[in-house]
């Protein structure tokens, strides 16, 4: 609000200036009031983010402090693992790559992401601190999203930690490392969509259970409207462009590229923008039923 | 500092405040009173922002908790009915998060940690995890945050509910030592509360405001206000009943036999607003009654609480 203030005061000054002065000093000037509205700017942004990193700080530090962490991540480590391993055939595929790999993150995605993401509203509101928290000077939309950073950067960490999956197979073969990369872009920005279903989810409930369920039943309609066999089914009862923009919802259609090294800007596009419309749909119901 | 007016909030097709309109100003303490349910914790939410109001507008120093709502939050420490905290975080930990959460940095943060440790008495248990503490010890810690920035207006959702006589007396020492420079709302079931700590009380009930008074004018309400009580020397068996409730001014006559609620008394009951201890001190005198004790009541609040918030 004060940036809009300032900079509407300094526009009438900076067309009087033009009359009198000449316009190289005139173009200086605009340079200046230009520059200073984007450090006002930045300003504000850091006044946010003042109160943003602490709560970030402590959602993640809460994750820390209890045993269900070490557990999540001990879980997350042996069912990646074991998946690729004893469902992917990963040493018959005789490949030095991580591509089976990935190939179960999405379908892994739908329990455990859930399982990180139930508490974040839920617990706030069934222990009451959702009133400390939202009386705070602090924007929902900020509290919404620090919450969301640390659960995902928490996500980020376990999956950080199969890293030994690099290593091994740079002692099986050479693999691309560009891949590599992108698959682990890729799957964690994945996660961060599953994620900011169960944030939308939690917020609806007190009960960590039924949100839970509630969100692995979301993920789930969004990973199977990607999967290829309900393609191949609707594309014998629907027209093309219906089909193409069902699966185009799903979470697989948009990481099977990414998966393999393809980015395509859409698939990023498609992600984001499914945090972004989550993310806000959470604000919205926490405005409206913050109170039962 | 704080102006309410025409506050309605509602919950589905409950209205549970209902056009509810005060101020307060610094220094004074207001005690919300009032049935559960009444709307004391919605009228309270709104103040604090947490819940938006649904008619009327809500200012805090001058800031509409609506469309100023963040400037209007800075000013004001809230501490909840259930008395919140993060239960798996130190005193500490968790002051320190409050504090940061609000935008202070640095040094500034350890100090204002430390005195409202110091403010609430937590210096015990500064390093122990909350989960761990008792009832009055986390109740202690949330007020603790309510007060880490120092605010000009504090709302208090039953600061004393759960605590054990000696630290109720210590929180409203507390609340008492911070009143003069402060704008102070507090909800509170105890009615002896209200006029310890309490300039201004208002008792609520079905979302409305039934009375607005200072402790001593709700007291006045009562029906026990200025009414006589003496302890007869010897159980008379009530024979002065009839006599007394001839004098003046005397609307009723209570009499309570000798017995496990101690001796005989006579309660005299003046008509609504007259004074009647000398006409009844020299009833006495006449008579040559008798008596080990005589004291004017000064009105009871249980009473005037059910009248106003029972009638319907």
């Amino acid at each position: 609000m004060t940036t809009e203030n300032k900079s509407a005061e300094k526009k009438p000054k900076k067309s009087a200036e033009n009359k009198s002065a000449g316009k190289e000093s005139a173009s200086l000037r605009a340079t200046v009031t230009r520059w200073v509205g984007i450090l006002e700017d930045r300003l504000n942004r850091s006044e946010q983010y003042r109160h943003l990193m602490p709560i970030l700080k402590r959602e993640l530090f809460s994750y820390f402090r209890s045993p269900v962490a070490y557990v999540f991540i001990v879980v997350f480590l042996m069912a990646t693992t074991g998946a690729a391993w004893y469902l992917g055939d990963f040493f018959q595929s005789n490949e030095a790559g991580l591509e089976i790999f990935f190939f179960f993150h999405p379908w892994l995605y739908l329990f455990l992401i859930p399982a990180v993401g139930m508490r974040l509203w839920s617990e706030e509101r069934r222990g009451g601190t959702i009133e400390l928290l939202l009386t705070l000077p602090v924007s929902l939309l900020t509290a919404v999203l620090a919450k969301f950073l640390a659960a995902w950067l928490f996500v980020g960490v376990a999956l950080f930690l199969t890293f030994p999956w690099v290593i091994t197979v740079y002692v099986l073969g050479s693999p691309d490392l560009g891949v590599m990369v992108t698959g682990y872009l890729g799957s964690f920005l994945m996660a961060g969509a599953y994620l900011a279903v169960a944030s939308f989810t939690s917020a609806l409930t007190k009960n960590q259970v039924i949100s839970f369920i509630t969100s692995f039943m979301v993920c789930l309609l969004l990973v199977l409207l990607g999967w290829g066999v309900l393609g191949e089914t609707l594309t014998s009862l629907f027209p093309v462009w219906l089909v193409d923009f069902i699966t185009g919802m799903g979470f697989t259609t948009h990481f099977d590229g990414i998966r393999r090294g393809l980015v395509e800007f859409s698939d990023l596009v498609y992600f984001f923008s499914i945090i972004t419309v989550l993310l806000l749909a959470t604000v919205i119901v926490l405005e409206n039923r913050k109170a039962n | 500092m704080i102006d309410v007016q025409d506050l309605v909030k509602t919950f589905g097709s409950h209205r549970a405040v209902d056009g509810v309109s005060f101020q307060v100003n610094r220094g004074e303490v207001l005690g919300f009173l009032g049935p559960n349910g009444a709307g004391k914790s919605t009228t309270m939410r709104v103040i604090t922002g947490f819940l938006p109001p649904d008619g009327g507008t809500v200012r805090v120093g001058g800031h509409d908790v609506r469309s100023d709502s963040l400037r209007a939050r800075e000013l004001v420490g809230y501490l909840p009915e259930s008395s919140p905290t993060y239960p798996e975080m130190t005193v500490e930990e968790f002051l320190r998060f409050m504090a940061e959460a609000r935008g202070f940095l640095g040094a500034d943060v350890s100090r204002r940690v430390d005195r409202v440790v110091e403010q609430t008495s937590l210096g015990d248990v500064r390093r122990q995890i909350i989960e761990t503490l008792s009832k009055g010890y986390r109740q202690r810690t949330c007020l603790a945050q309510a007060l880490i920035h120092d605010p000009p207006v504090l709302i208090l959702d039953e600061p004393t509910d759960g605590l054990d006589p000696n630290q109720k007396h210590e929180v409203r020492d507390l609340i008492r030592a911070m009143s003069a420079e402060k704008t102070i709302i507090l909800s509170t079931h105890i009615l002896e509360e209200m006029e310890a700590v309490c300039t201004r009380a208002v008792v609520i009930a079905k979302g409305k405001i039934r009375l607005d008074g200072t402790p001593s004018q709700l007291a006045a309400q009562s029906r026990w206000h200025q009414a006589v009580t003496f302890l007869a020397a010897q159980d008379d068996g009530g024979k002065w009943k009839e006599p007394l409730q001839a004098l003046k001014d005397v609307d009723s006559v209570a009499y309570r036999p000798a017995g496990a609620a101690g001796p005989a008394a006579y309660t005299v009951f003046p008509a609504k607003g007259a004074v009647i201890q000398h006409q009844v001190g020299e009833f006495l005198r006449e008579k040559k009654i008798a008596i080990d004790q005589l004291f004017v009541e000064r009105g009871r609040m249980d009473e005037v609480f059910r009248g106003v918030t029972v009638e319907d």
